[in-house]
């Protein structure tokens, strides 16, 4: 009982890392069909960012409740700024050429900026703990649980719930359903598609770094974080189709629940069972769980 | 000739040619510089915490060196009263890059010595063409014993021990601390050197206390991360101690994790590399952790001239104490200053060739600020050192961590004896350990 308990809620706190790291990987593919490896340099750039304003924040004695709060929105504004920099910088510069020539752009970016982390961090690593240490912990049975972790999967609901709300409901939702379903159509209709781009790129970049923000209390914040969340929000995002909001959801929970059972369960399982799972159901659709119908273009 | 005349004439000649030795001895000014290629991690996720210190290690003994300003018998300058001239290169990429870079070092840019490489990866791939180059190569960090235990090598040392050491050592330390062990568990990432560790741990274990059993065996990939998972089934565990080499940054989040849920609370954390990370973690890092540096450095060495000069040189410098890597940069250092000026010594005259300070490199004794350096195994290719363990507290007054109750390992008790295979010699129970 003990164990299934675990599995839920660590799978849980799995889930809300992947689906905070991958939302935004997702929303650029859907809306501008690019698979974005800046994404991950957005993470690492994030989390940068939180460990910088950590040290703001708490060196000067401020209140704990601020600081996340604090962190989250200078990791977001970093976010912002190195979006616009790249999206009117470079990738407005590819769009409509092939989708292989724009993946390399964007991994040329995505190393070049691994490159600017060392000439404004340095090779050191940092540190961002204190929201998770002001957290605290709770005690459930054997199992000690950090409160910071459960507000990580509030935080993923929100998220998620907002997302959701924001497509469907809000005016600015519905013109990037139309872009994501035919941007081609959209255009003739009028959506000024140019400007469509921007934005979803700007949101994604944010997500990314809020993604980082987040993590960087759990993590030491240092070199390379960037490489490592790449490859698991592109698992996540294949597993719920690519584009797909909910997809990435159910696809974060899939990876968190099945990872965490394999560690409890067979631990030696742990790394296998993410991709064989992505297999798995990329054998039964090819597209993803939440992959749109493709209308044949002639 | 009168022989009296012969006599003088021969201590003429002789005096003639002694004092023509001594000239050519002591370089010209105007020498060519003894020219070292230092390779270690400048960039990714190695370089804070072994790259970086240990490249400082290299810049700070060789300024000294050169300056002639080590301690006795250090104090000549450079190598044999050459200067140093050293080129930093970056560890980072694929092994076929290494490699790449390790032929430029000493084709295109004819380094006299390369000393260097972190990644067991890296030594593995670059002992075959050292050997193919004929180049003089110093390992100062790797830790596999594959090395020399694969195949006999010319060209190739590693002063420093191999990493079967930290293992045996942790277990023999462990019990020691807690000799009535029933379980354990273990968490090491999923890689050669995590998963050697771990077979290495276990096996020293199964040597020392065949009632102790592994309750947990957790191999979670490299930088992964997120450990709550991990954590979780640690704390569903009833060990008695958690066995890691985790490092850098996948052991500071997996303390920052494991902090926030209470597990040091429930089991120590026995860390064989914990030391490059008590600088930085301060009082993060639990009270009773069992700290490993990969053999007596840092706050593990020994109180002796070398270890005070290295520790005070690096601080003053840099801020912040010398991690393990860094002492083991100084130590291979030393080592090769060592060997080069014994072939020096032993050809009379001029620079010595690779080969003449690879033949004096064979076997030599030397001290280091980590303690005295035997290359007593692979042919005298290897060293063997001391070894010792502490147990972390932080000091709230001096704000910083300290490692207590230290226990201190002779090298023949941790080592596998010479010509012997390190995994055989676990396998049958560390026969003939000098403890």
């Amino acid at each position: 009982m003990l164990t299934a308990f675990a599995i839920v809620t660590d799978g849980l706190v799995y889930a809300a890392y992947l689906f905070l790291v991958a939302v935004g990987l997702t929303l650029i593919f859907g809306v501008m069909k690019i698979l974005n490896v800046t994404h991950g340099s957005f993470y690492a750039f994030g989390a940068y960012g939180a460990a910088t304003a950590a040290g703001i924040w708490f060196d000067r004695g401020l209140p704990d409740a601020g600081g996340f709060l604090f962190m989250a929105l200078f990791a977001m504004a970093i976010g912002l700024l190195i979006g616009i920099i790249i999206e009117r910088g470079t990738l407005r510069f590819v769009y409509g050429r092939d989708e292989v020539v724009v993946v390399l752009v964007t991994y040329a970016i995505f190393l070049i900026l691994e490159d600017v982390i060392v000439l404004i961090w340095g090779p050191r690593s940092y540190a961002a703990y204190q929201p998770m240490v002001a957290a605290g912990s709770i005690d459930v049975g054997d199992l000690t649980l950090s409160i910071y972790d459960i507000g990580l999967v509030v935080l993923a609901g929100v998220v998620a719930a907002a997302g959701r709300w924001a497509l469907k409901y809000t005016r600015y939702g519905r013109l990037l359903t139309v872009v994501i379903f035919d941007r081609e159509t959209a255009a003739a209709y009028g959506i000024n598609v140019t400007v469509v781009y921007t934005v979803t790129f700007l949101i994604g970049a944010m997500l990314g770094a809020l993604g980082g923000a987040v993590m960087a209390p759990k993590i030491s914040v240092t070199l390379g974080i960037g490489v490592e969340v790449i490859v698991l929000a592109f698992a996540v995002v294949a597993i719920g189709g690519m584009g797909s909001v909910e997809g990435a959801l159910i696809g974060a929970l899939i990876v968190g629940i099945s990872r965490a059972a394999a560690v409890h369960l067979v631990p030696q399982l742990e790394l296998f069972v993410i991709y064989a799972v992505m297999a798995l159901v990329l054998g039964f659709r090819p597209y993803g769980l939440f992959s749109q119908v493709q209308p044949r273009k002639i | 000739m009168d022989i009296r005349w012969s006599l003088v004439a021969s201590v003429a000649l002789s005096l003639a040619y002694t004092g023509g030795a001594s000239a050519q001895q002591a370089p010209a000014a105007d020498a060519p510089p003894v020219k070292l290629g230092i390779v270690t991690f400048l960039s990714g996720p190695a370089a804070s915490p072994f790259g970086v210190p240990s490249r400082n290690g290299a810049e700070i003994v060789i300024e000294a060196l050169n300056a002639g300003k080590a301690p006795a018998p250090y104090n000549t300058v450079g190598f044999g009263g050459t200067k140093i001239e050293a080129k930093y290169v970056d560890e980072a990429g694929s092994t076929a890059q290494v490699v790449t870079e390790f032929r430029n070092l000493v084709q295109r840019d004819k380094m006299d010595a390369v000393v260097g490489y972190i990644s067991s990866g890296s030594c593995l791939a670059v002992t075959p063409v050292a050997e193919e180059l004929q180049a003089l190569t110093v390992y100062f960090d790797c830790g596999t014993p594959r090395i020399f235990e694969e195949k006999a090598r010319k060209y190739v040392f590693r002063p420093p021990p191999h990493a079967t050491m930290d293992n045996t050592a942790a277990a023999r330390f462990l019990l020691a601390k807690k000799k009535d062990i029933k379980l354990l568990s273990g968490i090491n990432q999923n890689y050669a050197w995590g998963q050697d560790s771990w077979r290495d741990f276990v096996g020293a274990m199964k040597a020392l206390a065949p009632k102790a059993a592994v309750d947990k065996e957790l191999m979670p990939k490299l930088f992964a991360g997120e450990y709550g998972a991990e954590i979780s089934t640690l704390l569903t565990s009833k060990s008695e101690a958690l066995h890691t080499s985790f490092w850098d940054g996948d052991l500071e989040s997996f303390v920052y994790q494991s902090q926030a849920r209470g597990l040091s609370r429930r089991m120590p954390i026995l860390g064989t590399a914990v030391e490059s990370v008590i600088w930085r973690l301060k009082d993060k890092l639990p009270d009773g952790t069992i700290v490993g540096a990969r053999g007596a450095n840092g706050p593990l060495a020994p109180d002796n001239a070398y270890s005070r000069w290295f520790k005070q040189i690096y601080t003053e410098r840099y801020n912040s104490p010398p991690n393990y890597p860094a002492y083991q940069m100084a130590l291979s250092l030393l080592g090769l200053k060592v060997a080069w000026e014994s072939a020096q010594k032993k050809k009379g005259s001029g620079k010595p060739t690779t080969d003449e300070v690879v033949a004096s490199f064979e076997g030599i004794s030397f001290d280091a600020p980590s303690g005295l350096v035997r290359m007593a195994l692979g042919n005298g290719h290897q060293g063997i050192q001391d070894t010792a363990y502490g147990i972390y507290k932080f000091n709230k007054q001096k704000n910083e961590g300290e490692v207590v109750d230290i226990m201190r390992f002779p090298a023949e008790c941790v080592n596998p004896p010479a010509g012997q295979n390190a995994d055989d010699w676990i396998r049958d129970g560390m026969k003939g350990a000098k403890c």
